[in-house]
């Protein structure tokens, strides 16, 4: 069985490691809070200006001034601080932010991503995805391996509009953890009931099974 | 001569035809509701916008849209307005997407007299078509602009009489940087208070960049996605 959106986010929360400063992008990406615990002491950084960001609010605390990257209404941790936007940005392309999580629509064996636009067809701009890619110490993404049609987003060269180049570190997709290496794409770990045969076979791009490669445990 | 005038409209009144305007605000937070509308109701047309989002279909600079009003958007996303992304793909509206942080750089350098400056974000996309690149240390970077507008347009939570500005929470944004980036900025502001009542410490844009400042009204802060837990 592939994995679910949780487990994907689940699994990626094992890389956060204590005192971290992570950035979360929309969609999966925002569901990896939910698994890193308050004793890690690990502060999310909102892009619009927020390091700190704590859970949704209840109905009496919802504060229409505060909100995150993704326009959702949030709440501050202890010790959370709001800057400006080019302070913010500062921070991600200074390179403070340990990490960052976000979605693609394609990766391919180099570590290139394209996830901000479909010629002709979508086009609601980058945001600051591509400060992230450029400027975070590690890049995460969480995707499907392949789209409806079974056609591998894990690709040998992206063929839409690029986010950044060679800046992908590591995928979560519902097949497996792969890390992108000179070598191109490398399986670590594969959803349990699949194989790396089945992951191989499902994926464009280059790609070697790591010697320890392994089902994942939830 | 005050700073002080009473309403937006009095404060937006000659801002012409073919002007850039640079926002503050990101999705509809921190956004200058009153000038907004006020620049809907005076009619200018052929803008350039100079805002990290399009508002949604029917606030923000939104209704500038459906106004006709608006030739040129320089943004970062636009995907929560559909008739912004309609009017971009059927060529009605000219759009530069610039990724949000070189636009939040772009304003702070522009109002920093920086007239250009080199970032790695874009580098090898569409971005940095047509632009510079040059290496440093063994990392490529492209060359972007320092943005200035014939006028800025903020809004703070509290300001005062020399147009000393104060923001809350995530409705600072980007105005801080486009407080800077206008050639006549004018900030809206929750209350007005008298000078001297804010600390030093705690303000966040000095009023030197300030030209005008008035006392807002009947603000909606819509929220987008009123996201809860139980």
């Amino acid at each position: 069985m592939p994995l679910t959106r949780e487990q994907i986010a689940q699994r990626i929360s094992r890389e956060v490691k204590p005192g971290f400063c992570v950035n979360l992008g929309i969609g999966i990406p925002s569901l990896v809070a939910n698994y890193v615990p308050d004793s890690m002491n690990v502060m999310f950084q909102s892009e619009n200006g927020l390091l700190g960001m704590g859970a949704f609010p209840t109905e009496a605390e919802v504060d229409a001034d505060l909100v995150n990257a993704g326009k959702q209404t949030v709440t501050t941790v202890k010790g959370a601080s709001f800057f400006s936007s080019s302070d913010s940005f500062g921070m991600i392309r200074g390179g403070h932010v340990n990490l960052t999580i976000l979605g693609a629509m394609e990766v391919d064996e180099q570590g290139n991503i394209a996830n901000w636009m479909i010629p002709g067809k979508m086009i609601k701009g980058m945001g600051g995805a591509m400060d992230l890619v450029a400027g975070a110490r590690k890049v995460i993404v969480a995707m499907q391996h392949a789209d409806k049609e079974g056609n591998s987003k894990l690709r040998t060269k992206c063929t839409l509009p690029l986010t950044g180049l060679k800046c992908i570190h590591q995928i979560v997709s519902d097949f497996g953890v792969v890390d992108i290496t000179p070598e191109g794409f490398v399986l670590r770990e594969f959803a349990p009931d699949l194989s790396p045969e089945k992951v191989l076979a499902a994926t464009e791009g280059r790609m070697k099974v790591a010697p320890d490669c392994r089902p994942m445990t939830f | 001569m005050s700073k002080v005038v009473p309403d937006a409209k009095t404060a937006c009144a000659d801002v012409k035809d073919n002007m850039t305007l640079v926002l503050g605000g990101f999705g509809l937070c921190g956004i200058p509701e009153n000038s907004i509308v006020a620049l809907r109701e005076l009619g200018v047309k052929g803008l350039t916008c100079v805002s990290n989002n399009a508002g949604v279909d029917d606030w923000g600079l939104g209704l500038l849209l459906q106004g006709k009003q608006i030739k040129k958007m320089i943004s970062s996303y636009v995907g929560e307005n559909a008739l912004f992304e309609k009017m971009y793909l059927s060529g009605e509206l000219e759009v530069e997407f610039c990724p949000q942080g070189t636009l939040a750089e772009r304003m702070r350098a522009g109002g920093a007299g920086i007239p250009a400056f080199f970032t790695p974000t874009g580098v090898g996309t569409k971005v940095a078509e047509g632009k510079e690149v040059r290496n440093f240390d063994g990392r490529d970077y492209v060359m972007e602009r320092g943005i200035v507008g014939d006028f800025a347009f903020v809004k703070a939570w509290k300001g005062d009489e020399f147009g000393n500005l104060v923001y809350r929470k995530t409705a600072r944004n980007f105005n801080p940087p486009a407080a800077t980036a206008g050639k006549i900025t004018i900030a809206e502001v929750e209350e007005l208070v008298p000078t001297g009542s804010l600390d030093p410490d705690q303000i966040h844009t000095p009023g030197v960049y300030v030209q005008r400042i008035f006392q807002g009204k009947n603000y909606q802060k819509r929220i987008e996605q009123r996201t809860v837990r139980k």
